[in-house]
């Protein structure tokens, strides 16, 4: 397949409902079992080890509510609504388990209320650690991920063994440096692979075995290689805060048109949590565990001990040699706006812009973003 | 309103004062901390291990006890807009913000009347907010941050793997303690702090049963705030022992005399979500009218969920401290986990209606509210109210949507108990009459 095609057919994918994903996927695995998960990370290996499906549960982008705004009120975050929604709604037929984790409170309380809205299904939820220094926090963290795999085993039937979870980790290793390599690309070449196309093969990659993905990033980064564009006169932007809902495709053209070139973001990052790969021998729980505490990304939803806040993120920018920061928020998404604060006061101090972009997955009208991206690029490249 | 407005009894009681004095003692030691010398430590109420700091020689503060005191004083508004300048939205928690914006206000620091605290430990214990506010707390204050990671209520009990994490934890926390105070920690000392703390969640866990009289004692959500300051903050000291087991007589004076705050309990509630303290004594209005008496609260429980009898155990000292921490308190428990709860105070203290209180702030209690709601009236037929507004922020509480929501639920609660009492009186005359047509 050609590039285009890559990106074609993941344009595609996405379009598409959650349950048709894991529909498609056990028509050739009859028997088999989907898992999804909420953002923004969730051991992945751990449901391919167990021979399952792993999927991203995403909320219902544009999906109107029927039911689920009656459950969660106003000043509640979209995605958590709309991923209730797709429940009642019957998208998600198809999907037997849903991961949520204490990234916030509000998806907190969404995996109890999705478990009682919807008792046959199979709901975990992962105390993922957030001391990062602890000496006890390796150990806790393996605990925590085979507490999960018994949950596998004894409410779905599938077992995990460290055999298979040793595999399951190397192919996902292999799938995040195809990955890292397309970040890497953009970062050097920003005009030969635009966000949107990023962010649709990305999320193409959360709804298919990671093998499959594997062979299409391979042709996809071939494929890129050959592309002919030209550099424009465009701004450097890190993206930052849309790591839980779903900014609309709508939004990051936007972005785009408006005259930024995206070389940093942390879309779907939990699906590129670690920096580099995480090692197999000795006990794969352990090592998938210490990774999650030592070789993560900085992120909103992870307290990390050892480095403030507003440096990961200025090292980021540093790193993709980017101009400025647009911190890209969900509307009422606590995390994102709380470290907001502490990330600008950092840029500030390093003298980096940045501009403050609010979003809801719902939204179609992208004027108003517009023009304050356009005022906000022409002010720094025109200064 | 359909009958004549209830009123207080203008009763305070001794607990109230004694309260209030406990408190303002632990104000002016906060307040002379700096001068002298003394350590202090940045705790979060749920479920915290006060005893610990306690034992360490550390003064503990509590941000949110400061939080929701400039709320009452209806001093908050101005230091939320002075952190909403510095960049906080107007859509994260304002305790947050009102305690950042005392430090922008200049009220917080060295040489302020709140002191900095020398070592900021964040009990993690459900809310996630806690994590960034402690974050932000030690970022401005420069104070070392413990980040104390308490695993979240999800199996039935603790796994042994969460009791160590947590226990693993507290030690390397008594450790730092040490390097901060000085002070050798000593775990007899310990123990005898949490011989001191069982004893108060003792009274508490008996205040709370004596609310299943009626006419209740005192008001389980609103005269709570008395006790809440003793068993979260004080917990561990002798005079919060002591003051339970004197509030508890005084309230089983009350219940032998058949008195409750109200002149008359029309109507007995349990009410779930933290009050509005800008507009504390307003909203008490709104139901004391009604003659609507909390009997039971969800709040009451965030910092311990003492009324189903656990208590801090001095010969496990440091395990029973993990247990309370990841088990016995609201915080960390699922929102479906408190529907339980909520629904045990409905079948044992018997009241005629839910009210939960939506806070906007505070999406740990709040976030699904509305399939509580459809819970409690569909699936379990519990008169239920929904009203929403803030625990710190005077701009999301409009008094005049509020009492036209609280008035029209109570108006139909009366309808529907004058309607039920005069079914059954025709019932009980019917069933008379057969029994003694029976005896015939
Ligand atoms: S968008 Fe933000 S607030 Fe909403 S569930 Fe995700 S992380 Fe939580
Ligand atoms: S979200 Fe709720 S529990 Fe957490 S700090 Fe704010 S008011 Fe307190």
């Amino acid at each position: 397949m050609t590039a285009e095609q890559i990106l074609e057919r993941a344009r595609e994918v996405i379009g598409r409902p959650l349950g048709a994903a894991a529909e498609r996927w056990k028509a050739a695995h009859p028997g088999g079992r989907a898992v999804a998960v909420y953002p923004v990370w969730a051991p992945a290996e751990l449901i391919h080890a167990a021979g399952m499906l792993p999927l991203a549960l995403l909320g219902g982008g544009g999906l109107e509510l029927t039911h689920a705004d009656a459950r969660f009120q106003s000043f509640v975050c979209s995605i958590a609504k709309s991923t209730l929604e797709l429940g009642f709604q019957g998208q998600v037929t198809g999907v037997d388990g849903f991961v949520f984790s204490n990234i916030c409170d509000v998806a907190r309380n969404l995996g109890s209320i999705y478990q009682r809205n919807f008792p046959d299904a199979f709901v975990e939820y992962l105390h993922l650690p957030q001391n990062s220094t602890s000496p006890a926090v390796v150990g806790y963290a393996a605990a925590e991920l085979r507490r999960l795999a018994d949950g596998f085993r004894e409410r779905l039937g599938f077992a995990v063994t460290p055999t298979a979870l040793a595999k399951s980790i190397e192919i996902y290793n292999a799938l995040r440096a195809r990955l890292r390599a397309l970040y890497a690309l953009r970062i050097a070449e920003p005009q030969a692979l635009s966000t949107t196309e990023l962010y649709a093969v990305l999320r193409a990659a959360t709804l298919a075995p990671p093998e499959e993905s594997i062979g299409a990033l391979d042709a996809l980064l071939a494929g890129l290689s050959q592309r002919e564009s030209r550099p424009r006169d465009r701004l450097r932007v890190v993206l930052e805060g849309a790591f839980c809902e779903q900014p609309p495709l709508g939004l990051l053209e936007t972005l785009e048109e408006a005259g930024c070139y995206v070389v940093e973001d942390d879309l779907l990052l939990g699906w590129r949590w670690f920096t580099g790969d995480v090692v197999t021998d000795g006990d794969p729980f352990e090592r998938l565990g210490a990774a999650y505490v030592n070789q993560a990304v900085p992120s909103s939803t992870r307290h990390e001990g050892r480095q403030h806040r507003a440096d990961g993120l200025i090292e980021k920018v540093r790193r993709a040699r980017a101009d400025a920061v647009v911190f890209m928020p969900a509307k009422f998404c606590e995390p994102a706006l709380f470290d907001y604060v502490l990330m600008k006061q950092g840029l500030e101090r390093e003298g980096i812009p940045h501009l403050l972009v609010e979003f809801e997955e719902k939204m179609w009208t992208f004027e108003r973003t517009r023009n304050e991206i356009e005022t906000f690029v022409e002010s720094m490249l025109f200064e | 309103m359909t009958a004549s407005a209830v009123t207080e009894r203008q009763y305070q009681g001794q607990a109230h004062e004694h309260s209030r004095r406990l408190m303002t003692a632990w104000m002016q030691e906060l307040a002379r901390a700096e001068s002298e010398r003394r350590p202090t430590g940045a705790l979060m109420i749920s479920g915290n291990c006060v005893e610990l700091l306690r034992a360490c020689h550390i003064l503990p503060m509590f941000p949110e006890v400061t939080a929701l005191q400039n709320a009452i004083r209806k001093k908050s508004l101005p230091l939320i807009l002075k952190a909403e300048q510095a960049g906080y939205s107007s859509d994260n928690c304002a305790y947050v913000k009102a305690d950042i914006g005392l430090f922008l206000d200049g009220g917080m620091g060295p040489g302020r009347p709140m002191p900095f605290p020398t070592i900021t430990v964040c009990n993690y214990v459900g809310c996630n907010v806690y994590v960034k506010w402690f974050e932000h707390l030690a970022d401005v204050s420069g104070s070392t941050l413990f980040m104390l990671d308490v695993p979240f209520a999800r199996t039935p009990e603790p796994s042994p793997a969460d009791v160590q994490y947590v226990v693993a934890q507290l030690r390397e926390l008594i450790a730092l303690c040490e390097r901060v105070s000085g002070h050798r920690f000593d775990i007899d000392e310990l123990r005898e702090i949490l011989a001191h703390a069982a004893r108060a969640e003792d009274g508490y866990a008996r205040a709370k049963q004596l609310c299943k009289h009626h006419p209740a004692p005192f008001d389980a959500y609103f005269d709570a705030i008395n006790l809440m300051g003793p068993i979260n903050v004080l917990r561990g000291t002798p005079e919060a022992a002591e003051f339970f087991d004197q509030a508890v007589t005084e309230f089983e004076g009350l219940v032998a005399q058949g008195l409750g705050p109200l002149r008359e309990e029309r109507f007995r509630t349990v009410v779930e979500g933290p009050p509005p303290y800008p507009f504390y004594k307003s909203f008490r209005n709104l139901f004391a009218r009604w003659g609507a008496v909390a009997v039971a609260s969800t709040y009451s429980t965030v910092g311990g969920i003492w009324e189903w009898g656990f208590r801090h155990d001095p010969r496990r000292p440091l395990e029973s401290i993990a247990e309370q921490m990841l088990r016995e308190n609201l915080t960390n428990r699922s929102i479906v986990a408190r529907y339980a709860q909520i629904k045990r105070y409905v079948e044992e203290w018997h009241p005629d209606a839910l009210v939960i209180h939506s806070i906007k702030s505070c999406r740990l209690f709040s976030a699904g509210q509305g399939d509580m709601r459809d819970y409690f009236t569909q699936r379990l037929g519990v008169p239920t109210l929904m009203v929403e507004s803030d625990l710190e922020d005077p701009r999301y509480y409009a008094e005049a949507q509020l009492k036209n929501r609280i008035d029209a639920f109570f108006e139909s609660l009366e309808h529907k108990k004058l309607t039920a009492s005069a079914a059954a009186t025709a019932w009980r005359a019917a069933a008379e009459g057969e029994a003694s047509g029976y005896e015939r």
